[in-house]
Protein backbone atom coordinates (compact mmCIF):
# COMPACT_ATOMS: atom_id res chain seq x y z
CA UNK A 1 0.00 0.00 0.00
CA UNK A 2 1.43 3.30 -0.73
CA UNK A 3 1.07 5.74 2.24
CA UNK A 4 1.71 8.91 0.36
CA UNK A 5 1.10 9.23 -2.90
CA UNK A 6 1.36 12.94 -4.70
CA UNK A 7 0.26 12.92 -8.66
CA UNK A 8 1.43 16.05 -11.17
CA UNK A 9 1.83 18.78 -8.58
CA UNK A 10 1.51 21.99 -9.92
CA UNK A 11 2.75 25.10 -7.69
CA UNK A 12 4.01 28.49 -8.70
CA UNK A 13 4.51 32.02 -6.76
CA UNK A 14 4.64 35.28 -8.02
CA UNK A 15 1.96 35.09 -10.41
CA UNK A 16 3.72 31.67 -12.28
CA UNK A 17 6.72 33.74 -12.50
CA UNK A 18 8.64 30.87 -10.60
CA UNK A 19 7.66 27.26 -10.80
CA UNK A 20 8.25 25.80 -7.95
CA UNK A 21 6.45 22.66 -8.93
CA UNK A 22 6.34 21.48 -12.38
CA UNK A 23 4.08 18.47 -12.83
CA UNK A 24 6.01 16.36 -9.79
CA UNK A 25 4.59 13.39 -8.89
CA UNK A 26 6.09 10.86 -6.39
CA UNK A 27 4.77 8.17 -3.83
CA UNK A 28 6.20 6.19 -0.99
CA UNK A 29 5.28 2.57 0.16
CA UNK A 30 4.06 1.97 3.54
CA UNK A 31 7.26 1.35 5.94
CA UNK A 32 9.98 2.55 3.65
CA UNK A 33 11.87 5.31 3.48
CA UNK A 34 12.10 8.14 0.17
CA UNK A 35 14.91 9.94 0.19
CA UNK A 36 14.08 13.51 -2.05
CA UNK A 37 17.43 14.64 -3.15
CA UNK A 38 17.77 17.59 -4.88
CA UNK A 39 19.96 21.10 -4.83
CA UNK A 40 18.47 23.84 -3.47
CA UNK A 41 15.33 25.20 -5.13
CA UNK A 42 14.82 22.04 -6.90
CA UNK A 43 11.11 22.00 -5.03
CA UNK A 44 12.06 19.64 -2.03
CA UNK A 45 10.24 22.02 0.57
CA UNK A 46 7.36 22.92 -1.52
CA UNK A 47 6.77 19.41 -1.95
CA UNK A 48 6.79 18.35 1.64
CA UNK A 49 4.75 21.86 2.57
CA UNK A 50 1.70 20.50 0.38
CA UNK A 51 1.87 16.73 1.84
CA UNK A 52 2.05 18.44 5.16
CA UNK A 53 -1.25 20.56 4.38
CA UNK A 54 0.65 23.74 5.21
CA UNK A 55 0.39 24.73 1.45
CA UNK A 56 -1.88 24.43 -1.43
CA UNK A 57 -0.89 23.47 -4.75
CA UNK A 58 -2.41 25.06 -7.66
CA UNK A 59 -3.20 21.73 -9.17
CA UNK A 60 -2.64 17.96 -8.62
CA UNK A 61 -3.73 15.86 -5.67
CA UNK A 62 -2.21 14.38 -3.26
CA UNK A 63 -3.19 11.94 -0.40
CA UNK A 64 -1.16 10.80 2.86
CA UNK A 65 -2.35 7.30 4.48
CA UNK A 66 -5.41 7.24 2.02
CA UNK A 67 -6.53 10.73 2.71
CA UNK A 68 -6.65 13.56 0.77
CA UNK A 69 -4.49 16.53 1.80
CA UNK A 70 -6.15 19.25 0.24
CA UNK A 71 -10.06 18.33 0.86
CA UNK A 72 -9.46 17.05 4.69
CA UNK A 73 -6.02 18.27 5.97
CA UNK A 74 -7.57 18.07 9.41
CA UNK A 75 -7.39 14.56 9.51
CA UNK A 76 -4.00 14.49 7.59
CA UNK A 77 -2.45 16.69 10.82
CA UNK A 78 -4.08 13.84 13.03
CA UNK A 79 -1.50 11.30 11.30
CA UNK A 80 1.53 13.10 10.48
CA UNK A 81 4.67 14.25 11.75
CA UNK A 82 6.46 16.63 10.47
CA UNK A 83 10.27 18.44 11.40
CA UNK A 84 12.95 19.98 9.58
CA UNK A 85 14.52 23.48 8.16
CA UNK A 86 10.84 25.32 8.46
CA UNK A 87 9.03 23.53 11.51
CA UNK A 88 10.25 25.06 14.42
CA UNK A 89 10.37 24.54 18.52
CA UNK A 90 9.74 27.80 20.35
CA UNK A 91 13.68 28.48 21.41
CA UNK A 92 12.89 30.53 24.24
CA UNK A 93 11.58 27.65 26.41
CA UNK A 94 13.19 24.32 27.18
CA UNK A 95 12.75 21.09 25.72
CA UNK A 96 10.87 19.72 28.69
CA UNK A 97 7.82 22.94 28.26
CA UNK A 98 8.08 22.33 24.46
CA UNK A 99 7.19 18.55 24.27
CA UNK A 100 4.65 19.38 27.42
CA UNK A 101 3.14 21.89 25.30
CA UNK A 102 3.05 19.63 21.74
CA UNK A 103 1.52 16.94 23.61
CA UNK A 104 -1.53 19.14 24.98
CA UNK A 105 -1.96 20.28 21.10
CA UNK A 106 -1.70 17.16 19.94
CA UNK A 107 -4.78 16.84 23.03
CA UNK A 108 -3.15 14.12 25.61
CA UNK A 109 -3.75 14.97 28.71
CA UNK A 110 -1.63 16.63 31.11
CA UNK A 111 -0.08 13.49 32.66
CA UNK A 112 0.23 11.72 29.41
CA UNK A 113 2.06 14.83 27.70
CA UNK A 114 4.37 15.08 30.85
CA UNK A 115 5.36 11.37 30.64
CA UNK A 116 5.23 11.56 26.98
CA UNK A 117 7.59 14.45 27.05
CA UNK A 118 9.80 12.54 29.30
CA UNK A 119 10.26 9.37 27.35
CA UNK A 120 10.81 10.69 24.28
CA UNK A 121 13.82 13.34 26.12
CA UNK A 122 15.49 9.57 27.29
CA UNK A 123 15.18 8.44 23.99
CA UNK A 124 17.04 11.07 22.21
CA UNK A 125 19.30 11.21 24.89
CA UNK A 126 17.81 14.60 26.14
CA UNK A 127 17.32 14.38 29.79
CA UNK A 128 19.97 16.35 31.03
CA UNK A 129 19.60 19.36 29.45
CA UNK A 130 15.30 19.15 29.24
CA UNK A 131 15.08 21.83 32.20
CA UNK A 132 17.30 24.21 29.53
CA UNK A 133 15.85 26.73 26.95
CA UNK A 134 16.60 25.27 23.46
CA UNK A 135 18.35 28.57 22.51
CA UNK A 136 21.71 26.86 24.48
CA UNK A 137 21.11 23.55 22.51
CA UNK A 138 23.56 22.36 20.10
CA UNK A 139 22.51 22.20 16.38
CA UNK A 140 22.49 18.61 16.36
CA UNK A 141 20.05 18.87 20.25
CA UNK A 142 17.77 20.83 18.38
CA UNK A 143 17.37 19.25 15.81
CA UNK A 144 16.53 16.15 17.83
CA UNK A 145 14.65 17.74 19.94
CA UNK A 146 12.64 19.20 16.80
CA UNK A 147 12.22 15.51 15.71
CA UNK A 148 11.12 14.63 19.14
CA UNK A 149 8.24 16.84 19.09
CA UNK A 150 7.33 15.20 15.90
CA UNK A 151 6.94 12.03 17.37
CA UNK A 152 4.77 13.00 19.67
CA UNK A 153 1.89 10.58 18.84
CA UNK A 154 3.45 7.58 16.53
CA UNK A 155 2.33 9.50 13.28
CA UNK A 156 1.62 7.13 10.70
CA UNK A 157 4.23 9.03 7.90
CA UNK A 158 6.65 11.74 9.27
CA UNK A 159 7.73 14.27 6.87
CA UNK A 160 11.82 14.98 7.50
CA UNK A 161 12.58 18.11 5.59
CA UNK A 162 16.00 18.44 5.52
CA UNK A 163 17.24 17.27 8.74
CA UNK A 164 20.83 18.00 9.10
CA UNK A 165 21.25 20.73 7.17
CA UNK A 166 23.73 23.00 8.73
CA UNK A 167 24.86 20.43 10.86
CA UNK A 168 28.61 19.45 11.64
CA UNK A 169 29.86 16.37 10.76
CA UNK A 170 29.13 14.63 14.30
CA UNK A 171 25.71 16.19 14.26
CA UNK A 172 24.96 14.82 11.44
CA UNK A 173 26.14 11.49 12.38
CA UNK A 174 24.11 11.77 15.28
CA UNK A 175 21.19 12.47 13.50
CA UNK A 176 21.15 10.00 11.02
CA UNK A 177 21.28 7.26 14.10
CA UNK A 178 18.25 8.41 15.05
CA UNK A 179 16.54 8.35 12.13
CA UNK A 180 17.56 5.06 11.59
CA UNK A 181 16.63 3.84 14.91
CA UNK A 182 12.50 5.12 13.30
CA UNK A 183 12.85 3.60 10.11
CA UNK A 184 13.92 0.55 12.49
CA UNK A 185 10.60 0.84 14.26
CA UNK A 186 8.83 0.41 10.58
CA UNK A 187 7.84 4.67 10.56
CA UNK A 188 6.78 5.47 6.72
CA UNK A 189 9.44 8.17 6.29
CA UNK A 190 9.91 11.13 3.32
CA UNK A 191 12.98 12.51 3.58
CA UNK A 192 14.25 15.68 1.46
CA UNK A 193 18.22 16.28 1.59
CA UNK A 194 20.70 17.78 -0.39
CA UNK A 195 23.43 15.64 0.42
CA UNK A 196 23.49 12.57 -1.79
CA UNK A 197 25.34 10.69 1.21
CA UNK A 198 22.57 11.30 3.14
CA UNK A 199 19.82 9.61 0.86
CA UNK A 200 22.40 6.71 0.40
CA UNK A 201 22.55 6.06 3.75
CA UNK A 202 19.27 6.46 4.89
CA UNK A 203 16.36 5.78 2.01
CA UNK A 204 15.31 2.77 0.19
CA UNK A 205 13.78 4.51 -2.72
CA UNK A 206 15.50 7.94 -4.13
CA UNK A 207 13.44 10.33 -6.09
CA UNK A 208 15.64 12.67 -7.60
CA UNK A 209 14.25 16.77 -8.49
CA UNK A 210 15.61 19.22 -10.03
CA UNK A 211 13.34 22.32 -11.09
CA UNK A 212 10.33 20.90 -9.76
CA UNK A 213 10.47 17.88 -11.73
CA UNK A 214 11.40 14.00 -10.75
CA UNK A 215 14.05 13.37 -12.80
CA UNK A 216 14.79 9.47 -12.05
CA UNK A 217 13.60 7.15 -9.30
CA UNK A 218 14.80 4.32 -7.79
CA UNK A 219 17.33 2.60 -5.28
CA UNK A 220 20.57 3.81 -4.86
CA UNK A 221 22.05 0.78 -6.65
CA UNK A 222 19.56 1.35 -9.61
CA UNK A 223 19.78 4.98 -10.03
CA UNK A 224 24.25 4.10 -9.92
CA UNK A 225 23.60 1.28 -12.19
CA UNK A 226 21.78 4.18 -14.57
CA UNK A 227 25.05 5.90 -14.64
CA UNK A 228 26.85 3.46 -15.49
CA UNK A 229 28.69 -0.15 -13.99
CA UNK A 230 31.98 -0.38 -11.88
CA UNK A 231 35.26 1.07 -12.90
CA UNK A 232 38.73 -0.78 -11.77
CA UNK A 233 41.13 1.87 -10.26
CA UNK A 234 44.66 0.94 -9.97
CA UNK A 235 46.75 3.43 -8.38
CA UNK A 236 50.81 2.78 -9.15
CA UNK A 237 54.51 3.93 -8.99
CA UNK A 238 55.61 6.29 -12.09
CA UNK A 239 57.63 3.29 -13.11
CA UNK A 240 55.00 0.74 -13.53
CA UNK A 241 52.38 3.08 -15.25
CA UNK A 242 53.15 1.12 -18.79
CA UNK A 243 53.17 -2.81 -17.42
CA UNK A 244 49.92 -1.91 -15.57
CA UNK A 245 48.13 -0.25 -18.71
CA UNK A 246 49.01 -3.77 -20.64
CA UNK A 247 47.67 -5.64 -17.71
CA UNK A 248 44.35 -3.72 -16.96
CA UNK A 249 43.93 -4.23 -21.53
CA UNK A 250 44.21 -7.81 -20.81
CA UNK A 251 41.32 -8.14 -18.22
CA UNK A 252 39.07 -4.70 -19.89
CA UNK A 253 38.41 -4.51 -23.17
CA UNK A 254 36.69 -0.75 -23.06
CA UNK A 255 38.63 2.56 -22.99
CA UNK A 256 41.15 2.75 -20.27
CA UNK A 257 42.24 5.95 -18.73
CA UNK A 258 44.88 7.19 -17.10
CA UNK A 259 45.26 10.14 -14.79
CA UNK A 260 48.40 10.66 -13.56
CA UNK A 261 49.73 7.49 -11.59
CA UNK A 262 45.80 5.75 -11.62
CA UNK A 263 44.85 3.57 -14.41
CA UNK A 264 41.26 2.72 -14.63
CA UNK A 265 38.85 1.49 -16.73
CA UNK A 266 35.49 -0.17 -16.95
CA UNK A 267 34.80 -4.02 -16.00
CA UNK A 268 31.61 -6.49 -15.96
CA UNK A 269 32.75 -9.27 -13.81
CA UNK A 270 33.41 -7.31 -10.70
CA UNK A 271 35.73 -9.16 -7.70
CA UNK A 272 37.01 -11.56 -10.31
CA UNK A 273 38.22 -8.62 -12.40
CA UNK A 274 39.81 -7.36 -9.41
CA UNK A 275 41.15 -10.50 -8.26
CA UNK A 276 42.82 -11.41 -12.11
CA UNK A 277 43.86 -7.40 -11.70
CA UNK A 278 45.92 -8.48 -8.55
CA UNK A 279 47.07 -12.13 -9.25
CA UNK A 280 48.74 -10.80 -12.70
CA UNK A 281 49.99 -7.01 -11.07
CA UNK A 282 52.12 -9.47 -8.08
CA UNK A 283 53.39 -12.10 -11.60
CA UNK A 284 54.63 -8.68 -12.83
CA UNK A 285 55.82 -7.83 -9.44
CA UNK A 286 53.93 -4.86 -9.16
CA UNK A 287 53.14 -2.99 -6.03
CA UNK A 288 50.26 -1.16 -6.51
CA UNK A 289 49.58 1.76 -4.39
CA UNK A 290 46.17 1.17 -4.44
CA UNK A 291 43.20 -0.45 -5.88
CA UNK A 292 39.59 -1.73 -6.32
CA UNK A 293 35.94 -1.25 -7.48
CA UNK A 294 34.97 2.18 -7.38
CA UNK A 295 31.14 2.14 -8.14
CA UNK A 296 29.51 6.08 -9.29
CA UNK A 297 28.60 8.10 -6.43
CA UNK A 298 25.32 10.16 -6.17
CA UNK A 299 27.19 12.68 -6.94
CA UNK A 300 27.85 10.98 -10.47
CA UNK A 301 24.84 10.16 -11.16
CA UNK A 302 23.44 13.94 -10.56
CA UNK A 303 25.85 14.87 -12.56
CA UNK A 304 24.99 13.25 -15.53
CA UNK A 305 21.13 13.42 -14.94
CA UNK A 306 21.10 16.52 -14.52
CA UNK A 307 24.22 17.94 -15.98
CA UNK A 308 24.97 20.23 -12.78
CA UNK A 309 26.28 19.30 -9.27
CA UNK A 310 23.80 19.18 -6.87
CA UNK A 311 25.49 21.20 -4.33
CA UNK A 312 26.96 23.31 -6.25
CA UNK A 313 24.00 24.86 -8.28
CA UNK A 314 23.22 28.23 -6.73
CA UNK A 315 26.90 29.10 -6.60
CA UNK A 316 27.70 28.48 -10.13
CA UNK A 317 24.78 30.67 -11.72
CA UNK A 318 25.96 33.97 -10.40
CA UNK A 319 29.70 32.73 -11.50
CA UNK A 320 28.91 32.38 -14.90
CA UNK A 321 26.96 35.50 -15.27
CA UNK A 322 29.75 37.29 -13.79
CA UNK A 323 32.46 35.77 -16.74
CA UNK A 324 29.98 36.72 -19.43
CA UNK A 325 30.02 40.16 -18.27
CA UNK A 326 33.73 40.57 -18.30
CA UNK A 327 33.89 39.36 -21.81
CA UNK B 1 -13.80 21.26 18.00
CA UNK B 2 -14.33 20.13 21.63
CA UNK B 3 -10.47 20.94 22.08
CA UNK B 4 -10.29 24.73 20.78
CA UNK B 5 -10.57 25.78 24.89
CA UNK B 6 -7.58 23.11 25.49
CA UNK B 7 -5.82 24.24 22.11
CA UNK B 8 -6.12 28.46 23.38
CA UNK B 9 -4.98 27.90 26.83
CA UNK B 10 -2.02 25.52 25.92
CA UNK B 11 -1.03 28.83 23.67
CA UNK B 12 -1.61 31.32 26.38
CA UNK B 13 0.19 29.06 28.48
CA UNK B 14 3.24 28.98 26.08
CA UNK B 15 3.22 32.96 26.10
CA UNK B 16 3.24 32.81 29.82
CA UNK B 17 5.96 30.49 30.22
CA UNK B 18 8.33 32.83 27.99
CA UNK B 19 7.55 35.08 29.91
CA UNK B 20 9.09 33.26 33.05
CA UNK B 21 11.90 32.21 31.41
CA UNK B 22 12.77 35.50 30.60
CA UNK B 23 12.03 37.80 32.71
CA UNK B 24 13.56 40.65 31.30
CA UNK B 25 10.59 41.36 28.88
CA UNK B 26 8.45 41.53 31.98
CA UNK B 27 11.17 44.40 33.33
CA UNK B 28 10.89 46.16 30.36
CA UNK B 29 7.37 45.67 29.43
CA UNK B 30 6.48 47.43 32.91
CA UNK B 31 9.45 49.94 33.01
CA UNK B 32 8.75 51.93 29.70
CA UNK B 33 5.39 52.98 30.76
CA UNK B 34 6.31 53.53 34.25
CA UNK B 35 8.92 55.68 32.41
CA UNK B 36 6.65 57.67 30.62
CA UNK B 37 4.47 58.09 33.14
CA UNK B 38 7.64 59.81 35.43
CA UNK B 39 9.22 61.77 32.40
CA UNK B 40 5.58 63.56 31.60
CA UNK B 41 4.67 63.60 34.80
CA UNK B 42 7.78 65.95 35.97
CA UNK B 43 8.58 67.43 32.67
CA UNK B 44 5.41 68.36 31.05
CA UNK B 45 3.59 68.36 34.60
CA UNK B 46 5.22 71.53 35.57
CA UNK B 47 4.44 74.09 32.72
CA UNK B 48 1.14 73.13 31.68
CA UNK B 49 -1.50 74.53 33.45
CA UNK B 50 -5.19 72.99 33.62
CA UNK B 51 -8.37 73.80 35.00
CA UNK B 52 -8.38 70.89 36.77
CA UNK B 53 -7.84 70.14 40.51
CA UNK B 54 -4.40 68.18 41.33
CA UNK B 55 -2.68 69.01 38.26
CA UNK B 56 -1.90 67.83 34.50
CA UNK B 57 -1.09 64.17 36.26
CA UNK B 58 -4.89 63.46 36.39
CA UNK B 59 -4.86 64.82 32.65
CA UNK B 60 -1.86 62.79 32.07
CA UNK B 61 -2.64 59.27 33.41
CA UNK B 62 -5.73 58.48 31.35
CA UNK B 63 -3.40 59.61 27.98
CA UNK B 64 -0.57 57.58 29.40
CA UNK B 65 -2.58 54.66 30.10
CA UNK B 66 -4.28 54.23 26.72
CA UNK B 67 -0.67 55.39 24.87
CA UNK B 68 0.65 52.26 26.89
CA UNK B 69 -2.52 49.48 25.76
CA UNK B 70 -2.20 51.06 22.22
CA UNK B 71 1.50 50.75 22.09
CA UNK B 72 1.12 46.86 23.07
CA UNK B 73 -0.05 46.22 19.63
CA UNK B 74 3.52 46.23 18.67
CA UNK B 75 4.87 43.59 20.70
CA UNK B 76 1.67 41.77 19.60
CA UNK B 77 2.61 41.84 16.04
CA UNK B 78 6.00 41.52 16.84
CA UNK B 79 5.69 38.28 18.74
CA UNK B 80 3.83 36.80 15.61
CA UNK B 81 5.80 37.88 13.04
CA UNK B 82 9.00 36.05 14.92
CA UNK B 83 7.25 32.81 15.40
CA UNK B 84 6.34 33.01 11.85
CA UNK B 85 9.93 33.43 11.09
CA UNK B 86 11.54 31.02 13.10
CA UNK B 87 9.01 28.22 11.79
CA UNK B 88 6.75 27.74 14.96
CA UNK B 89 3.64 29.13 12.96
CA UNK B 90 4.55 26.18 10.29
CA UNK B 91 4.49 23.28 13.51
CA UNK B 92 1.49 24.66 14.94
CA UNK B 93 -0.66 24.81 11.68
CA UNK B 94 0.71 21.13 10.84
CA UNK B 95 -0.82 20.21 14.24
CA UNK B 96 -4.44 18.97 14.39
CA UNK B 97 -5.44 22.11 16.72
CA UNK B 98 -7.98 23.99 16.35
CA UNK B 99 -7.65 26.95 13.08
CA UNK B 100 -7.86 30.20 15.79
CA UNK B 101 -6.15 28.93 18.41
CA UNK B 102 -3.01 29.73 17.36
CA UNK B 103 -4.09 33.51 17.26
CA UNK B 104 -6.29 33.74 19.92
CA UNK B 105 -4.13 32.47 22.48
CA UNK B 106 -1.71 34.71 21.65
CA UNK B 107 -4.34 37.46 22.05
CA UNK B 108 -5.32 36.10 25.52
CA UNK B 109 -1.62 36.17 26.82
CA UNK B 110 -1.12 39.31 25.76
CA UNK B 111 -4.24 40.99 27.31
CA UNK B 112 -3.03 39.20 30.66
CA UNK B 113 0.42 41.30 29.84
CA UNK B 114 -1.69 44.23 29.49
CA UNK B 115 -3.18 43.59 33.07
CA UNK B 116 0.02 43.43 34.67
CA UNK B 117 1.07 46.67 33.14
CA UNK B 118 -2.20 48.63 33.97
CA UNK B 119 -1.63 47.91 37.69
CA UNK B 120 2.12 48.82 37.54
CA UNK B 121 0.93 51.99 35.93
CA UNK B 122 -1.54 52.86 38.05
CA UNK B 123 0.23 52.34 41.17
CA UNK B 124 2.95 54.74 39.65
CA UNK B 125 0.73 57.36 38.17
CA UNK B 126 -0.88 57.18 42.14
CA UNK B 127 2.50 57.46 43.77
CA UNK B 128 3.25 60.77 41.89
CA UNK B 129 -0.01 62.15 42.56
CA UNK B 130 -2.77 61.14 40.28
CA UNK B 131 -6.31 60.41 42.46
CA UNK B 132 -9.41 59.41 40.61
CA UNK B 133 -12.43 61.26 42.36
CA UNK B 134 -15.31 59.18 40.61
CA UNK B 135 -16.05 55.84 42.59
CA UNK B 136 -14.83 52.90 42.20
CA UNK B 137 -17.38 51.19 40.22
CA UNK B 138 -16.06 54.26 37.01
CA UNK B 139 -12.99 53.29 38.11
CA UNK B 140 -13.34 49.81 37.68
CA UNK B 141 -15.24 50.30 34.46
CA UNK B 142 -12.27 52.71 32.96
CA UNK B 143 -9.69 49.97 33.32
CA UNK B 144 -12.27 47.34 31.92
CA UNK B 145 -12.21 49.68 28.61
CA UNK B 146 -8.63 49.97 28.42
CA UNK B 147 -8.03 46.54 28.90
CA UNK B 148 -11.04 45.94 26.09
CA UNK B 149 -9.26 48.61 23.62
CA UNK B 150 -6.34 46.76 24.47
CA UNK B 151 -7.48 43.24 23.12
CA UNK B 152 -9.71 44.80 20.28
CA UNK B 153 -5.68 46.54 19.35
CA UNK B 154 -4.07 43.47 19.61
CA UNK B 155 -6.06 41.47 16.80
CA UNK B 156 -4.37 44.64 14.28
CA UNK B 157 -1.41 43.81 15.91
CA UNK B 158 -2.23 39.60 14.53
CA UNK B 159 -2.85 40.64 11.50
CA UNK B 160 0.06 43.01 10.63
CA UNK B 161 2.22 40.03 12.36
CA UNK B 162 0.94 37.66 9.58
CA UNK B 163 0.73 40.15 6.81
CA UNK B 164 4.21 41.83 7.17
CA UNK B 165 6.54 38.87 8.50
CA UNK B 166 9.72 40.29 9.21
CA UNK B 167 9.87 41.17 12.91
CA UNK B 168 12.29 44.41 12.14
CA UNK B 169 9.62 45.71 9.63
CA UNK B 170 6.39 45.24 12.25
CA UNK B 171 7.97 47.09 14.71
CA UNK B 172 8.73 50.05 12.08
CA UNK B 173 4.97 49.79 11.00
CA UNK B 174 3.66 49.27 14.47
CA UNK B 175 5.61 52.61 15.88
CA UNK B 176 4.62 54.10 12.18
CA UNK B 177 0.89 53.52 13.48
CA UNK B 178 1.11 54.00 17.26
CA UNK B 179 3.03 56.89 17.07
CA UNK B 180 1.03 59.51 15.47
CA UNK B 181 -2.50 58.20 16.72
CA UNK B 182 -1.35 58.73 20.25
CA UNK B 183 -0.37 62.27 19.36
CA UNK B 184 -2.85 63.10 17.09
CA UNK B 185 -5.03 62.99 20.10
CA UNK B 186 -5.88 64.70 22.90
CA UNK B 187 -3.62 62.41 25.21
CA UNK B 188 -0.94 65.03 26.29
CA UNK B 189 -1.80 68.64 25.50
CA UNK B 190 -5.26 70.57 24.09
CA UNK B 191 -6.48 69.38 20.79
CA UNK B 192 -6.99 73.14 20.35
CA UNK B 193 -3.36 74.38 18.92
CA UNK B 194 -3.18 71.46 15.86
CA UNK B 195 -4.29 73.01 12.51
CA UNK B 196 -7.76 72.75 11.84
CA UNK B 197 -7.65 69.30 9.69
CA UNK B 198 -5.86 67.51 12.42
CA UNK B 199 -7.98 69.01 14.82
CA UNK B 200 -10.61 67.08 13.15
CA UNK B 201 -9.03 64.16 13.14
CA UNK B 202 -7.98 64.31 16.57
CA UNK B 203 -11.52 64.14 17.39
CA UNK B 204 -12.53 61.43 15.96
CA UNK B 205 -9.39 59.46 16.67
CA UNK B 206 -10.19 56.70 18.86
CA UNK B 207 -7.01 57.48 20.92
CA UNK B 208 -8.76 60.46 21.69
CA UNK B 209 -12.38 58.70 22.51
CA UNK B 210 -10.64 56.57 24.88
CA UNK B 211 -8.82 59.39 26.78
CA UNK B 212 -11.97 61.48 26.84
CA UNK B 213 -13.64 58.74 27.95
CA UNK B 214 -11.53 57.64 30.84
CA UNK B 215 -10.77 60.82 31.81
CA UNK B 216 -14.72 60.82 32.20
CA UNK B 217 -14.79 57.63 34.14
CA UNK B 218 -12.05 58.74 36.67
CA UNK B 219 -14.30 61.97 37.09
CA UNK B 220 -12.67 65.06 35.37
CA UNK B 221 -14.07 66.77 32.74
CA UNK B 222 -13.00 66.50 29.69
CA UNK B 223 -10.74 69.54 29.38
CA UNK B 224 -8.53 68.68 26.29
CA UNK B 225 -10.93 68.16 23.99
CA UNK B 226 -11.16 71.27 22.42
CA UNK B 227 -13.98 71.52 20.04
CA UNK B 228 -16.57 70.29 22.67
CA UNK B 229 -19.69 70.13 20.27
CA UNK B 230 -18.15 67.16 18.23
CA UNK B 231 -20.07 63.81 18.31
CA UNK B 232 -16.84 61.93 19.35
CA UNK B 233 -16.42 64.46 22.14
CA UNK B 234 -20.13 64.99 23.49
CA UNK B 235 -20.21 61.07 23.45
CA UNK B 236 -16.68 59.58 24.07
CA UNK B 237 -17.63 55.98 25.84
CA UNK B 238 -20.28 55.59 23.42
CA UNK B 239 -17.84 56.34 20.77
CA UNK B 240 -15.20 54.45 22.06
CA UNK B 241 -17.38 51.43 22.54
CA UNK B 242 -18.56 51.90 18.73
CA UNK B 243 -14.56 51.38 17.97
CA UNK B 244 -13.53 48.49 20.12
CA UNK B 245 -16.06 46.57 18.14
CA UNK B 246 -15.52 47.42 15.08
CA UNK B 247 -11.88 47.19 15.33
CA UNK B 248 -13.11 43.58 16.62
CA UNK B 249 -15.91 42.85 13.92
CA UNK B 250 -13.30 43.63 11.30
CA UNK B 251 -10.09 41.96 12.26
CA UNK B 252 -10.90 39.02 14.42
CA UNK B 253 -11.98 37.24 10.82
CA UNK B 254 -10.00 38.88 8.85
CA UNK B 255 -6.86 37.66 11.03
CA UNK B 256 -7.61 34.17 11.17
CA UNK B 257 -8.11 33.90 7.45
CA UNK B 258 -5.06 35.43 7.35
CA UNK B 259 -3.74 32.47 9.84
CA UNK B 260 -5.77 29.88 7.68
CA UNK B 261 -4.34 30.82 4.19
CA UNK B 262 -0.42 32.15 5.16
CA UNK B 263 2.20 30.51 3.92
CA UNK B 264 6.13 31.26 3.49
Amino acid sequence: MKSVIAEHLVKTYRNGEVKALDDLSLDVEEGTVLGVLGPNGAGKTTTVRILATLLKPDSGIATVAGIDVIKHPDKVRELIGLSGQYAAVDETLTGWDNLVMFGRLYHLGKAASVKRAEELLERFSLTDSARRPIKTYSGGMRRRLDLAASLIVQPKVLFLDEPTTGLDPRGRQEMWGVIQELVKGGVTLLLTTQYLEEADQLADEIAVIDHGKVIARGTSDALKKQVGGERLEITVENADIDKTQEIVSRISTSAIHTDIRTISAPVTTGSIALMEALRALDEAKIHPLDIGLKRPSLDDVFLSLTGHVAEEEVIAQPVKKKRGGKK
Amino acid sequence: MKYVISDVMTITKRQLLQLARIPEVLVFSTIQPVMFVLLFRFVFGGSISTGQPGGYVQLLMPGIFVQTVAFTLAATAVGLAEDMKKGLIDRFRSLPISRGAVVIGRTFGDALLNILVLTVMAAAGYAVGWRPTSGSLSIALAFLFLFMFGYALSWIGIYVGLAVKEARTVQSVGFLVTFPLTFLSNAFAPTTGMPKALQYFAEWNPVSTMVAACRQLFGLKNEFGATASSWPSQHPLETSLLYMVLLMVVFIPLSIRKYKNTSN
